[in-house]
């Protein structure tokens, strides 16, 4: 299917190998994030890795015996060849994903599937906009933008969370905010009287977000139900169609189009998404079961 | 008779006998052939040694959720039509180990399949339907950015004997597909049987050079215009009577938008979810992996094996399956089959085979559906489909 969005080229070399033969990588720290989400960070075993990502990507995680899993990558393109892989405690693999510890080694299959229009966004504002642990894959793009920030004009970060505890890389957040001009806007379902932020749902921010949306790119990722809102509200406030961005989640087996289990009407979501220009999946958003 | 050099797009004829000389120079040039075969009542598809194997004088009755074997009227070698196999068993095995991997301490080593020589199959009695099911395959498994070596391995060394239908199959709409009954391209040979006051040969089209070769030394004779012309009367025929039909005319679309259908529903109440119609299904292509460990723990296995877009766990992501009723599993499966697959690999994702319809344990029959779905679309005002239906 034509895609039309910024497509990684596939290293050739990847291509003809068997591609479901993993690389192994082993693990530098688990970090633990929040109450139930934690971060693997991983070293190629092989000294030559050539691996390189753009951000919106993600691999294949392959833990021994147990199984393998889709996870984006949510670590600075920049400081390869380590790789950050934050995932949440919520299956077989993730619960043994999270017993392991530094040197235990895990297969990596990747980088796959579509990346965020980061370099198409040059000149104009871009509004982040992330659900719960949505902000992991966002968290590349948000390297590559601080990375070269005089190159874009406005960033907004528009966060929502569970709870102000389900902030994901808050140090971080903080530290680019005091550092580079970030506008970080975040919201909580829930807190305790001593929140002094937003309660509510995350697109309740969108309508008085300092974004000029004319001219604004929307990164939008987090749960469907979220996505669907967050771009009646984007679209309400006159940011084009065909500058909202989406990352779709569906189950995986393979990551490279065989499987056939992560379609999403006719889209595969791990060779033509994770990330998709609303377009491309407008149709369907929305309706239930697809 | 003669065994002249023939050559790639030529035609000639084979007498009925000397049709085993050809499983003989398969066999001597070291393919694997395999064919039709009569086994627990149904034919299917399994090795063949001589000509003696293949199901002569049987064919088939088939209706939605019906099949049985019965004699044919005459001694036809192909008389029949498609059982429950479809050859991507063979390109694309039901289960198959894709990799080991060792423990040693807390590092771990990946063990790759070292295939011995890759099998040399020789498909003998390929109908024009399953060789367009082929050529969907490949585009998917040879025809992106990503090639599964096995596949790949095991199609180079395909040699491919087509034959043409003569006598279409009550569950049979490859007319409405464009696939048949006559094989026109992805064969090496193509055969169309004959059979005239009891005297039965072989048309055979001779596809590529790999053909012609295996030709010689089978005694043939030129085909004549009779033999050609017997050949067109008989598929043109075959042609008329197929047993379903399919509308396709803006299929694509008419199922996207009647995403809602109450079709979809009343289908739903029949469905059993036992994904018979996937496994069956010759273009279906959907995996899963299994992984295990044995006792010690130190050895891991990664296994394929054939899926499902009919089973709950199919779409499971956290939190739940995207598609936990029938009816929408099985819309997934019918608009991708017949709109998506367009959208995906530009051509439709159905041969019309109709192995869907007959092994349906309760029927359900996709021309149906689709029909039903076509006479009361659900996004046209209800003057114009007055219209239609007058």
């Amino acid at each position: 299917m034509a895609s039309a969005i910024e497509q990684p080229e596939i290293a050739a070399a990847a291509a003809a190998a068997d591609p479901m033969l993993p690389a192994l990588y082993s693990i530098q720290r688990v970090r633990q994030e929040t109450d139930d989400t934690f971060t693997l960070e991983l070293v190629p075993e092989d000294s030559h890795s050539s691996f390189g990502f753009r951000p919106g990507q993600f691999n294949m995680v392959y833990i021994f015996g147990v199984g393998e899993v889709p996870i984006s990558i949510s670590s600075d393109p920049g400081s390869l060849p380590m790789l950050k892989h934050t995932t949440r405690e919520v299956g077989t693999v993730t619960r043994a994903m999270r017993q392991l510890k530094r040197g235990d080694v895990v297969g990596i299959r990747g980088p796959y599937g579509s990346c965020w229009p980061v370099a198409k966004a040059v000149e104009r504002d871009v509004v982040i906009v992330a659900g719960g642990i949505g902000l992991a894959p966002l968290r590349p793009a948000l390297y590559r933008l601080m990375a070269e920030r005089e190159k874009f004009r406005k960033i907004v970060l528009l966060y929502g969370t569970r709870t102000p505890e389900d902030i994901l890389y808050r140090q971080e957040l903080e530290h680019w905010r005091g550092k580079f001009d970030l506008e970080i806007q975040v919201t909580v379902d829930r807190a305790a009287s001593n929140w002094r932020g937003n309660v509510g749902v995350v697109t309740t921010l969108i309508p008085r977000a300092p974004f000029d949306p004319s001219n604004t790119f929307a990164l939008v990722c987090g749960p469907e139900v979220m996505m669907r809102f967050t771009v009646m509200e984007l679209e309400k406030r006159g940011v084009a169609t065909e500058r909202i961005y989406l990352s779709a989640e569906r189950n995986m087996k393979c990551g490279i189009g065989f499987c056939g289990h992560c379609q999403l009407g006719a889209v595969f979501v791990c060779k033509d998404g994770p990330v998709f220009a609303l377009n491309q999946i407008a149709a369907i958003l929305g309706k239930s079961e697809i | 008779m003669t065994t002249e050099p023939v050559h790639a797009g030529g035609t000639v004829a084979l007498e009925g006998e000397q049709l085993d000389r050809l499983i003989t120079a398969l066999s001597e040039r070291k393919f694997e052939v395999l064919g039709p075969k009569l086994h627990d009542g149904a034919i299917v598809y399994d090795r063949l040694s001589s000509l003696n194997d293949l199901p002569s004088g049987w064919s088939d009755e088939q209706s939605p959720g019906k099949y049985r074997i019965k004699r044919g009227k005459g001694d036809a070698l192909f008389g029949y039509v498609v059982g429950p196999h479809s050859w991507k068993k063979f390109l694309y095995p039901p289960v198959q180990r894709m990799w080991q991997a060792e423990r040693n301490g807390k590092g771990l080593h990946i063990l790759p399949n070292h295939d011995s020589a890759p099998s040399k199959f020789a498909f003998f009695g390929v109908r024009p339907c399953e060789l367009s099911a082929l050529a969907i395959q490949d585009k998917i498994f040879l025809g992106g950015p990503y090639v599964d070596p096995g596949y790949k391995a095991r199609r180079e060394n395909l040699f491919l004997v087509a034959v043409n239908c003569t006598q279409p199959g009550g569950n049979c709409f490859c007319a409405s597909m464009n696939t048949g009954p006559k094989a026109v391209a992805g064969f090496d040979l193509a055969l169309t049987e004959l059979s005239q006051d009891g005297h039965r040969s072989f048309l055979v089209e001779i596809g590529t050079a790999a053909g012609a070769a295996m030709l010689s030394g089978i005694p043939h004779r030129p085909a004549t215009d009779a033999d050609k012309q017997l050949a067109e009367r008989v598929l043109a025929h075959a042609a008329r009577h197929m047993g379903r039909k399919l509308d396709t005319r803006d299929l694509k679309d008419l199922l996207y938008r009647n995403y809602e259908h109450p079709q979809w529903d009343k289908v739903a109440e029949r469905c059993l979810s036992c994904a018979n119609c996937t496994l069956v299904c010759p273009t279906c292509f959907c995996t899963t992996v299994e992984d295990s460990t044995d006792i010690t723990g130190n050895h891991a296995e990664r296994w394929r094996r054939w899926d499902s877009c009919f089973t709950v766990d199919f779409s499971y992501i956290h939190g739940g399956s995207v598609r936990a009723t029938p009816r929408s599993r099985y819309r997934q499966w019918m608009v991708h089959k017949l709109a998506a697959w367009l959208d995906q690999f530009g051509v439709s994702g159905c041969v019309g085979c109709g192995r869907c319809i007959t092994w349906c344990p309760v029927g359900i029959d996709i021309t149906a559906e689709a029909s039903a779905i076509r006479q009361s679309d659900q996004a046209k005002a209800p003057a114009e489909q007055g219209r239609e239906s007058e």
